[in-house]
Parts: structure tokens; sequence; C-alpha cells
């Protein structure tokens, strides 16, 4: 029994998802917008790329679908729903969430990363390290069985992962294989050679390392901390992953929230001209000139004074960090708009002296449908490079205003709070880098996923490259 | 070109106006000072009179914009918006809300923001375009393939783990300088070198990556071409014509950040414990200093404003092409 809930952010992220559901169903019907995207799927690193996205994706999907389980049933049959938000993810890593320690404990560990006295059974007290409470809990004698048994676990994980995925590689094949209506060895021979139109084989290679790091990951998480722990004692790789959804609502709801109105002022700023165009230059050297940490400060100050004299409008802490993170998206949205509002007015300059738009000018058509129908299309390709290109500076921004304390918010797992909560314990003796190195490894990868695949789509859509 | 520095001036000031109106709705209009007053003061069990002895005492007990109780041009003038809004004007800052004088803090401050921020500025530019300058040099050889893949993976990094990483091991394990901190004269040397290093890691990727581009633009037209079909070697090819040529919008788009500088980096200052512009922004944001975080939105807002001007002037010099409309 559960009852789902649907926070502000999960609803855009559906939203998005759909959005962009219906764009590729465009996109297969309509040969022009083909041509470029064929360009993307045939880029390697882009598509490579784009898997490593795609299983960010699958994370950050499986955290939005929340829902809270019932705390207590009253007398009369009313349920009592419990105050915690869940999601799916949380489900799936529920043996990370609960096996909580007293505090650090590096990767892998069997023991505390500290000394404490402890009482022995006879009176005595010594110094030393306690076993954990969870981490290697299986083990008669850890400080022999260790190792083996890692590696023991690490070889099973390997082997489920690979399995998984020749499983889905099969598929695939057996697919393609359909398609190309070639008989299943034909078409096997094809991937293995990679004589492919699209780059299957390093896609799959891509898959085959993932699959297998996740295997691994997951065999020896049910017996260890993967990556540590932390100061409090929470799970590395649990709030590492939590952070994934974070990222990606930051990088994409950003955007979503800011596209309407930059293509709106950019159009009209660059189609009328004039007095229109006056205004919208005017606002965007307004917004532009105010420093941009400064901005996010000021707005993220004013929501934390608005809510903290409006405690009553919030159910549970979740929808507040929620409302916190969607303001942070269009407070960003704010500052970032600016940019493409100016690239946009100045092609729209350049689309309404084109033959094409002139003609329409001059047959009747209505400014709307000009904009719409005859300048919009011939834009859509700086908006996407744009789009893109923002992803990855967004999730690193991210980052740093948490350190500067404007970030989401403390109560939400994300790589900035992470890393700043984190940023004192290399410091420590001995050090403490687990916590640090695992936010800026996951973080890493997200990015540089994104980069690449923004370069290849780049490539493909940018009309001075497309000459050469 | 004077008149046309006028106008460009003239047309900042409804710029600064807006700037100035937004900051004043964002900080009085949206959260009214009872609501700041409770934040300092800490939300639960605050009495009215604590409440309005913060105020008085900070000047904002006076009402927002028309004040009927005041005598002649006080009406306006004594007033939040006139007290707090329009002398910033004249760079008059006032107090923070911490009782400091904003004026002679920034003034203070400003030195060793510029000590670290004009050092990462020259070195991070030379560095830029030598390395971008490098990879154009060996253009379509493993060099370039794998520079620009390095490059991509370099401004795929955090900025926080520069600074992180770089005070682990420079100053941690390898004790070659302090880990944080500033002195005056010489000295600063000894505790600026790794900031600034790190400041121009940092930018490398983006920075080489774009330049680079601009480079391969300009090495692809018709004028390289001939140089080259005259027998001018590659080097000479580089150095004579792509770099000058592509140096245009380089410089043209550095010029927009030079004012800025003065506003010092945000990170950099705050791990390295530098007394500058930008970890005085920081400290005002944690402390969620009001008056501190509107001085430094005008002051950024200005030089700004000052770097497109700028930028502006620039193209005029460096291209003949363009003239003062």
């Amino acid at each position: 029994m559960f009852r789902p809930v649907l926070l502000w952010t999960d609803a855009l992220l559906f939203l998005l998802i759909a959005g962009l559901a219906a764009f590729a169903w465009h996109v297969r019907r309509t040969p022009h917008l083909r041509e470029p995207w064929g360009r993307v799927a045939r880029s390697r690193t882009g598509m490579c790329a784009a898997v490593v996205l795609a299983a960010y994706a699958l994370v950050g999907v499986a955290d939005s679908l929340h829902f809270r389980l019932p705390a207590s049933q009253g007398p009369d049959g009313r349920v009592h729903w419990s105050a915690e938000v869940l999601s799916v993810l949380d489900l799936a890593l529920a043996r990370l969430r609960a096996g909580a320690e007293k505090t650090y404990s590096a990767p892998l560990a069997v023991r505390l990363h500290v000394r404490e006295t402890v009482e022995r059974p006879d009176g005595t007290r010594v110094r030393e390290r306690p076993r954990l409470r969870y981490g290697g809990a299986h083990l008669a004698d850890p400080d022999r069985e260790r190792w083996p048994d890692v590696a023991r676990r690490a070889l099973a994980g390997a082997a489920a992962g690979l399995v998984l995925w020749a499983g889905a590689a099969a598929l695939l094949a057996a697919a393609l294989a359909r398609r190309w209506r070639l008989s299943w060895r034909a078409a096997f021979a094809r991937l293995a050679a990679g004589r492919t139109e699209l780059p299957w084989r390093p896609m799959l290679a891509t898959a085959a390392a993932l699959a297998v790091a996740a295997g691994v990951t997951a065999w020896l998480a049910a017996g260890y901390h993967v990556l540590g722990t932390d100061k409090v004692g929470e799970d590395v790789l649990y709030q590492a992953l939590k952070s994934v959804r974070t990222g990606l609502v930051i990088g994409t709801l950003t955007t979503l929230l800011m596209l309407p109105f930059a293509l709106a002022m950019g159009l009209s700023a660059g189609y009328f001209g004039g007095r229109v165009d006056d205004l919208v230059q005017y606002l965007y050297t307004t917004l532009n000139s105010i420093p941009g940490v400064l901005l996010i400060a000021a707005g993220i100050l004013m929501l934390q004074v608005y809510m903290a004299s409006h405690p009553e409008l919030f159910e549970t802490t979740a929808a507040r960090a929620d409302l916190r993170l969607l303001f942070l998206c269009a407070v960003l949205g704010v500052t970032s708009w600016t940019g493409l509002c100016r690239m946009l007015r100045g092609e729209t300059l350049k689309l309404r002296e084109v033959e094409y738009v002139q003609a329409a000018v001059a047959l009747g058509t209505g400014h709307g449908a000009i904009l719409v129908r005859h300048v919009l299309p011939n834009v859509l390709h700086i908006v996407l490079i744009s789009v893109v290109l923002d992803f990855s500076a967004l999730v690193l921004a991210e980052a740093v205003l948490a350190y500067v304390g404007v970030g989401v918010d403390p109560t939400m797992t994300s790589w900035g709070n992470m890393i700043n909560s984190a940023r004192l314990e290399l410091a420590r003796e001995p050090v403490v880098w687990w916590t640090l190195a695992a936010a800026f490894v996951f973080m890493l990868g997200l990015v540089l996923a994104a980069n690449l695949f923004a370069d290849a789509v780049r490539e493909a859509f940018d009309p001075r490259r497309r000459v050469r | 070109m004077i008149a046309y520095i006028v106008r460009r001036v003239l047309y900042a000031i409804p710029i600064l106006i807006g700037v100035n109106l937004i900051t004043f709705a964002l900080f009085f209009v949206v959260n009214t000072p009872d609501d700041m007053a409770r934040m300092h003061l800490g939300v639960k069990r605050v009495t009215p009179e604590a409440i309005e002895r913060w105020k008085r005492e900070r000047g904002y007990d006076l009402p927002l914009f028309w004040n009927g109780a005041a005598e002649g041009a006080g009406k306006l003038t004594e007033t939040i918006f006139y007290r707090k809004s329009v002398r910033l004007f004249v760079f008059d800052f006032g107090r923070s809300d911490r009782g400091r004088d904003i004026g002679e803090d920034i003034r203070q401050r400003m030195w060793p923001s510029l000590a670290l921020a004009v050092p990462v500025f020259l070195a991070g530019l030379l560095t830029h375009v030598t390395v971008a300058l490098a990879l154009v040099l060996f253009r379509g050889s493993y060099l370039d393939a794998w520079g620009t893949v390095a490059l991509v993976v370099l401004m795929s990094i955090s900025a926080l783990f520069y600074i992180i990483a770089g005070q682990y091991l420079v100053g941690k394990l390898m004790h070659l300088v302090p880990i944080s901190g500033y002195a005056g004269g010489l000295d600063a040397v000894r505790f600026l070198a790794l900031p600034a290093a790190i400041g121009v890691l940092a930018t490398l990727g983006a920075n080489a990556r774009w330049y680079r581009t601009l480079f391969l633009e300009e090495a692809d037209k018709d004028y390289v071409r001939t140089a080259r079909a005259k027998g001018l070697g590659e080097l000479a090819v580089l150095f004579r014509h792509v770099l000058g040529n592509a140096m245009i919008p380089i410089l043209t788009g550095v010029v927009a950040v030079l004012p800025l500088l003065f506003m010092g980096s945000l990170l950099l200052e705050s791990f390295f414990a530098i007394p500058g512009l930008g970890s005085y922004t920081i400290d005002a944001i944690q402390a969620q200093d009001f008056a501190e975080v509107r001085a430094m939105v005008f002051l950024g807002s200005v030089l700004y404003i000052a770097g497109l001007l700028l930028t502006d002037i620039s193209y005029t010099l460096v291209d003949p092409r363009v003239r003062l409309g």
C-alpha cells in the first residue's frame, strides 16, 4: 500500500520526457530534421556518450517516481502516511539506505575509520577500530577473509552484469537482423565487425562496461559499503546515486523554464525591431549586468525568508526542498536566458530579410504564422546547440552554488552538497577521500558525457561546419 | 569618438536604474524589512520591539517610496528607496547590516583581489593561446586529436576539484606553499602562486578549445592559403597571419571581462582565504547581509557595463571596418 506523490519537479520532468518523445516522433517524420540527427547517430563518441547519459537518466527517472508509505493505522481504519517521501530508487537501494554506520568507514572496509575506546568483556579498555554494523558483517574472520570475499563477489557481479548485457545485446541483434532482412549469423557477424551504419559496436562496448560496473557494484554492495560511509555513517554510493536526479533536474528544467521566454523575446525582438527590439535589448542587458551568483543569491535568500515565514505551506521536507530546487532552476534560468535570447535575435534579424519570409509577408500571412512556421523552425538548431551546451555548465554550477550556500536545499542530496560537506575532510588525519572522490567522479561522468554528446550535436547542426 | 563615448555612458544610466529597481524589488518589496529582521533575529520567539530596534538601527524603519510625515523634499529622501538605493549612484554604499562601512571595505579589499585576478588573467591568456596554437600547428595529428580530448576532459572537471586537489597535493603533501592565507607586499607571491596556477588550469579546457576553433576558422581562409601557396612556412603562416587576425575576437572578448577583474574570484579567494572582494561577496551571502549583497550587485553591474563600453571601443580600434554610428 502506498500513496503516490507528485512533486513539482517530477511533473515537469515527466512533461519534459513526453516532450522529448514527441519531438523524436516529429524528427522521424521530417526529412530535413532526420538528416542532421542521423549524423548525430552516426557519431561514435556522441552515441557512446548517449549510452552513458541514458544510464544516468534511468537512475534519475527511477528517483523521480515518488510515493509515501503508511506509518501507522488509526483505530478507525484511517491511514497515517509517513512524512518521508521515498522513490523507486530508494526501494532498489533499500539495503544501502538501511545499513548506516556510526561514522566514517573506508570503501569496502570492515572496521570504522577511526579508533574508539571499547570495553572488552573482561573489563579492560582498549583503543581499537570497531567492526562495522553492516560492512562485512557476514565475515567470521574479517581480516583474513575480506579480500577473497570481495574478489569472489566482484567476479560473480561481473559475470551477472555480462549475462544481462549479453541478453540485451542478443535482443538487439535479433531486432537488427529483422530490419536488415539477414540471418542471425550474418547480423552478428556484421555487428561484431563493426560494419554497421550506426556505431552499434562501440555503443555495445560502452553498455558492457556499464553493465559490468553495475554488476560488480551491486554484488559488492550486498555486503559492503562500496564507496565507504560519510561522517554520520551514511553510505556514500547511495548519496552519489541520489544526487543524479538533482543534477539532471538542474541541467534540464532550467532550460525548460527559460526557453519560452528566450524564444518569445528573441524572436519578437529580431522580427518586429523598433521599440520591441529596444525593450528586449534593454531587458537582457540589465539582467545580464547583474552578476549571476549575486542574482541567484538574492533570489534564494528571498525564498528562504519567504519559506521561514510560511512554514504551513509545505507538508513534507521533500516538498520544501523540491520547491527550492524548482526556484533555483527558475533563477538560474533568469541568469542564463539572455545569451540564447541575444543569439535568437541576431538570427531572426537575418531571417527577416530572407526571400521566403518576404514572400510570406507579401502574401499577407499574419505575423504569428510567419514566426511559427517560417522563422521558428530555422532557429531551432541554435536553441538545440545552446540547450545541450548549457546542460553541463549547469550541472557544474550547482556544485559552486552549494559551496556559496545558495544551492539546493541542505536536506537534498546533490553532488554540490556532498562536496561542500566533505571539503575539509582531506585535512583530516588519516585522510578521508572517498566522499569527495565519489562526488567528483559521478559528476565528471555526467558532465563529460554531456559535453561529448553536445559536441556531436553541434558538429551535426552547425551550418558553418557542414560546408567543409 | 568622444560624442560616441558620452552617448554610450548616457545609455548606461537607464540600465543602472533598472538594476537598481530590480534589486530594490528583490530586497524590500518581495520580503519586507520585517521579514529580514525576523530572519536575522531568529524566526521564533522574537518580540515586535526587537524587530523595531533592528530596523531602526539599520535605517529600515522608513516607508518604502513616500514619506508623508516628513517635510518638503524629505517626503522623497526620507525613504528606504532614496536612502538605500538612490545613494548607490554616487557610490555611497552606506553601512552594512553588521555595522561596517561598505565603501571602506571595498577600497581595502580591491587590492588583494587585483593581485590575484590580474596574474591569473595574463598568465591564463598566454597559456591558453599557446596551447591552442600548438594544437593548431599539429592539426590533424594524434597530438591534436588527443589534446582536444584532454581539453574536453579538463573542462568537464568541476572547478572545486582543481582547488581541493591542488590544495591537498601542493599545499599539504608537498609543503611547497602555504595552504591558505594572505600577506601584503612581496610576501604575497608565496600565497598567490598556487591559487593563480589553479585559476589558469581550471579555465584551460574551455578557453583553449574555444581559441582553437577560432584559429582553425581563420586558418581555413583564402588569404592563408595564398600565404602558403607563396611558399611561406607553416610557422610563419601561423604566427604572422593567423595569430594576428584570430586575436581580434579573442582580445575584444577579453576586454569585456577586464573591469570585472575588480570583483575578484569567488571560489579561489574564499578557499585560499584571500581577503578580496570575491570572498567578501561570499561572506556577505553566507551571513545574509543584504546591504553588502546590494552594494556588490550594483558594483558588479557598473563594471559589467564598463566592460561593454570597452568592448565597443576596442572593436573600432582593431577593426577599421567598424564605424561609430
